[in-house]
């Protein structure tokens, strides 16, 4: 009786659709930079929005998420220019880049939460959960700015599909073309960042790479369309994401444990839907190959 | 004097401080099929993209049918410039081809996919359209490579290596859209590593090492001489090919004369 209660309260719909809609534009978004080979820049991206939250928050006091959505962003892009920037202008590769900007940044993200949390500011409560999330604290005024932000980019997405696809697949024939890599992987960043920071109260920086990849990983295994890629993707990315709350609600809390945490179980809930395609899918799964090798 | 598609002027170009290709002058005349040889590291590739403008040039310019905008000039790559796996069907490889004349934003008309059409029954692998391309042979591969080019129906083909790694019926139908192409007053210029078969699928020739070492008319600077330059240190392919050389034009000799033998 309580499980049903809780599953309809008007909390858990908000941090519900909050999730999914959030599984739907990281699914499609994280297609785009898997396919382009830039998963990574995801978890860069993540890790970097740290230190933007906490700048913007020394910056404004202020607690309101839009606020530190927006220095999210801007650190989130930094941190991006920064890894093309090395490789292109040193000897150093981009998965050195990667590892070196993600570090730094989040170190300098710990450094300046824990600032925050010993300092006398006012309003602090709850800058440190931006590093492994909290879905259960997702306010009214967080889900508009999640669909807001999903809205806007899965029409980007549709938008330039058919340039996307070109630059991911042959970024040469696509320049010879007319496409503009460098404005196309502009948008397809901020995107990502938009996506990322909207993404981090509830899933954290930690984590949220795994909602831009998992699913689209997934999809891969089931078909060799892209848009049909798009759309298992956002499909995978909001199935975990409702698995996941709706297993996050039901644990029962207790006055010493607060019930299992909403971002973890959302990835997990991804993993094990990768695992189950790794085996069964079609065309690419491991019976479905085993099968085709006997035949 | 011949109409000129492609001039390159002065033109330089350095990787690191490093020169891949220094000093080049060179014309390619309209309607010529040109072949660019020289070793690995010449710049051949390098000189292609560079025509293409996707290279930044240390010195020099390149002008395309004295306008210097590479939209109409359609493009093979190496075939291991692409990831295989990507998942994308052959029919939508082509249709690639298209979006040069669509533009942003443009959706792909019926017109596209017509075309798309056509091209993939040029180069016999329409019944492969909906295949993904990681499930196509090396040759096949390329085939769709040069289908996407012809989509673009351009006046100026630029192909690297388009005959490396491929089967003979591959081959076969490169040759003949080569042709077919210059028969219908396109320019093409393909970088090729097979030196034997020059003389009989090419009329001109650029000879490339990291300078320009000779270009022209195959009859005129295909010769021993400009091949030592060009290849230097690399006897052994060079006696190959003076050996092939002398024994084709021996056998073209015979043959001509056993023609003449049989003419009543």
């Amino acid at each position: 009786m309580t499980i049903s209660l809780e599953l309809f309260s008007y909390n858990f719909t908000i941090v519900l659709l909050g999730t999914m809609l959030l599984g739907v534009a990281c699914g499609v978004v994280g297609l785009f930079t898997l396919l382009r080979r830039r998963s990574l820049i995801g978890d860069c991206v993540a890790h970097a929005s740290l230190p933007g939250i906490c700048l913007s928050f020394l910056i404004f006091h202020e607690r309101d998420f839009f606020i530190l959505f927006i220095g999210a962003i801007i650190a989130g892009l930094i941190s991006a220019w920064l890894v093309s920037a090395l490789c292109a202008n040193t000897k150093i590769k981009e998965d050195a880049a990667i590892a070196l900007v993600l570090s730094t940044s989040f170190g300098l993200g710990i450094t300046l939460s824990k600032y925050i949390q010993f300092s006398s500011l006012s309003n602090k409560a709850g800058i440190e959960t931006f590093i492994f999330g909290n879905a259960s604290t997702m306010l009214r005024s967080d889900l508009v700015l999640i669909a807001g932000v999903s809205a806007l980019s899965i029409a980007v997405i549709v938008l330039l599909f058919k340039e996307l696809t070109a630059l991911c697949f042959d970024q040469t024939f696509g320049t010879i073309q007319g496409l503009s890599p460098f404005l196309l992987d502009i948008v397809l960043m901020t995107v990502l960042c938009l996506c990322t920071a909207c993404g981090l109260p509830a899933v954290g920086a930690v984590l949220i790479v795994a909602l831009l990849v998992i699913p689209p990983a997934t999809a891969r295994l089931w078909t060799n369309n892209i848009p049909n890629m798009a759309l298992l993707s956002a499909l995978f990315g909001s199935l975990s994401a409702l698995i996941g709350t709706v297993i996050s609600s039901i644990s029962p809390p207790s006055p010493s444990f607060s019930g299992l945490p909403t971002g973890p179980l959302i990835v997990i809930t991804a993993s094990l839907l990768f695992i189950v395609s790794l085996f069964f899918a079609t065309p690419h799964g491991m019976l479905f190959k085993l099968r085709r090798r006997i035949q | 004097m011949k109409d000129i598609a492609i001039e390159v002027h002065d033109l330089s170009v350095a990787y690191d401080q490093k020169p891949v290709l220094w000093d080049i002058d060179l014309e390619i005349a309209t309607g010529s099929l040109t072949a660019i040889v020289g070793p690995n590291g010449a710049g051949k590739s390098t000189l292609l993209k560079a025509i293409l403008g996707l290279l930044k040039t240390t010195s020099g310019y390149v002008s395309i049918c004295n306008t210097g905008v590479s939209h109409h000039v359609g493009y093979v790559p190496q075939r291991e410039s692409v990831d295989w796996d990507f998942p994308i069907s052959v029919r939508e490889v082509v249709l690639m081809g298209r979006y040069g004349k669509r533009g942003l934003f443009r959706r792909i008309t019926k017109e596209d996919k017509e075309i798309a059409h056509q091209c993939l029954e040029r180069v016999g692998m329409e019944p492969f359209a909906d295949r993904q391309i990681g499930q196509l042979s090396g040759g096949q591969q390329q085939r769709v490579f040069i289908a996407r080019a012809l989509a673009q129906e351009a006046d100026i083909y630029l192909m690297d290596e388009p005959f490396s790694g491929i089967d003979a019926t591959t081959e076969r139908t490169i040759v003949q859209i080569l042709h077919e192409l210059q028969s219908q007053g396109k320019t093409i210029v393909a970088v090729h590593h097979d030196l034997q078969t020059i003389p009989s699928y090419f009329d001109s020739v650029v000879m490339l090492n990291l300078r320009l070492i000779a270009s022209g008319a195959v009859s005129e600077v295909f010769t021993p001489e400009n091949l030592q330059k060009t290849f230097g240190g690399q006897l052994t392919i060079l006696d190959r090919i003076t050996e092939a050389m002398r024994t084709g034009q021996q056998r073209h000799t015979q043959d001509s004369k056993t023609e003449a033998a049989g003419e009543p």
